[in-house]
């Protein structure tokens, strides 16, 4: 019989149990459907070791890489610590060390802390204001930078958040930030994939994190990264994205616009579009869309058609708070 | 799994859960790229939609599932007021009868995968 420890609590996990089994016996609050590992409603993680590789199946291999698995299909062979997905957050306090704009309505929000904050680039974390108000940002930058994160934070209409982010933070300032969350990033391994990046307006945050981090572990496929707005103005970090393709033989980057005023060197069309018509198989690619989330559905749906595997197809949709 | 009978179960001489997840992409697919029902895809999730996928195949290979008539009727209670008919079933098992002959599956194993299909029409269709 092992031991499961979840928030301090243990509970004995008995030979013939599942984990969902002792939970639910010990009426813990988990959400599950099926029990038998295909709705994913029960997915928890575990905070120490490697799960069962039988409790990981079917699961994407960013999410087994952090260590995530399937409570009714988990026996547990060892004791266990495991966090489950609505347990409380854990927010470190991090201090602002930039904060420019980069273009007219993004800020770039750069925080540092103490130790070393441990994430993938294209996670995203949520950020807390003094009196609770909370709203989840992805990571712009890779770990290898020195205990800071990045952060691109697009100015919303009456956004209660990014408002108070534009106008009242300042150098100095401290914020608290969750632990990092989504399973929306890059894995060194099948290095001559090709990799297809879709994002709109602020999704070029964790698509630039994702990029930097290939072609930092040598990714030697091609990859191609499409990042659309309506107007230019609202694109940012153009020349260092062209500067990188010369660099890199293997990185294409292709700046589209949707309205009907596009300058020399843009593309005419929204991200998606262009990219679908760019890339006319996608049979073996990995695919990551970030932003809006009418573009990202959609582009699921049409580079699973396009032939990429849905375990190869990474999303993350922006959705914003209504007021 | 084992059958009760001597006679290896389907799920088993089909390629059981590895069968499943090489299906599941070519057959999804194939249901999206058919007009004849792909609208009543146009608003689901594409990752939830492909693990139940997965679960319905592992029902139509004769799998283990835990799908009761009643889940059927409720599950696709919104697509029966969509208009979903028999033609559109017949267009759902079609699409998976070309899956598994794509995938050199023997012509007396997907006749077995349709019986099974069969049995849930009139759930499905909520009659």
């Amino acid at each position: 019989m092992y031991k499961l420890t979840i928030a301090e609590q243990t509970y004995t996990c008995q030979p013939d149990e599942s984990v969902l089994d002792t939970l639910l016996r010990e009426n813990v609050a988990i959400s599950y459907a099926c029990k038998k590992g295909t709705c994913h409603s029960c997915m928890v993680r575990s905070l120490d070791n490697p799960p069962p590789e039988a409790a990981q199946v079917g699961l994407k291999s960013t999410l087994k890489k952090h260590h995530h698995f399937l409570a009714c299909l988990c026996h547990p062979e060892q004791d266990m610590v495991i966090k489950l997905p609505d347990s409380s957050e854990f927010y470190t306090e991090g201090t602002v060390v930039v904060n420019d704009m980069l273009n007219r309505n993004t800020l770039l929000l750069i925080i540092a802390f103490k130790d070393a904050f441990e994430f993938n680039a294209g996670q995203f974390v949520n950020l807390q204001r003094a009196d609770g108000l909370t709203r989840s940002y992805s990571i712009a930058n890779t770990p290898q930078e020195n205990n800071t994160l990045e952060f691109h934070i697009r100015r919303l209409p009456s956004g209660k958040f990014s408002g108070w982010l534009h106008d009242d933070i300042k150098v100095g300032d401290t914020i608290a930030v969750s632990e990092p969350r989504g399973h929306c990033f890059y894995l060194p391994e099948r290095r001559e994939q090709g990799i297809l990046l879709v994002g709109t307006g602020t999704g070029l945050a964790p698509l630039a994190g994702i990029l930097t981090d290939a072609l930092a572990h040598g990714h030697s496929g091609p990859i191609y990264l499409f990042h659309g707005s309506r107007e230019v103005e609202d694109l940012y970090r153009i020349d260092e994205m062209r500067q990188l393709a010369q660099q890199h033989e293997n990185f294409h980057y292709i700046p589209c616009i949707s309205s009907n005023h596009v300058p020399d060197g843009f593309t005419h069309g929204r991200a998606n579009d262009v990219a679908l018509a760019t890339l006319t198989d996608l049979k073996g690619w990995r695919v990551f869309l970030c932003g809006h989330p009418d573009m990202v559905n959609q582009a699921k749906r049409m580079t699973f058609l396009k032939g990429a595997s849905s375990a190869d197809i990474y999303a993350d949709a922006f959705l914003v708070t209504p007021n | 799994m084992t059958d009760s009978k001597n006679e290896q179960a389907l799920y088993d001489r089909i390629g059981g859960e590895a069968a499943v997840n090489v299906a599941v992409d070519i057959f999804y697919r194939k249901v999206l790229n058919d007009h004849r029902i792909n609208r009543f895809f146009d608003n689901v999730d594409m990752e939830k939609q492909a693990a139940k996928q997965k679960a319905f195949l592992t029902m139509a290979f004769g799998g283990p599932h835990n799908y009761t008539g009643e889940d059927m009727r409720k599950g696709h209670a919104h697509l029966v007021k969509m208009g979903l008919d028999d033609s559109h079933f017949d267009a759902v098992v079609e699409n998976l009868g070309a899956t598994l002959e794509e995938l050199n599956v023997p012509q007396e194993l997907i006749a077995e995968v349709v019986t099974i299909c069969e049995t849930t029409r009139n759930d499905v269709l909520g009659r």
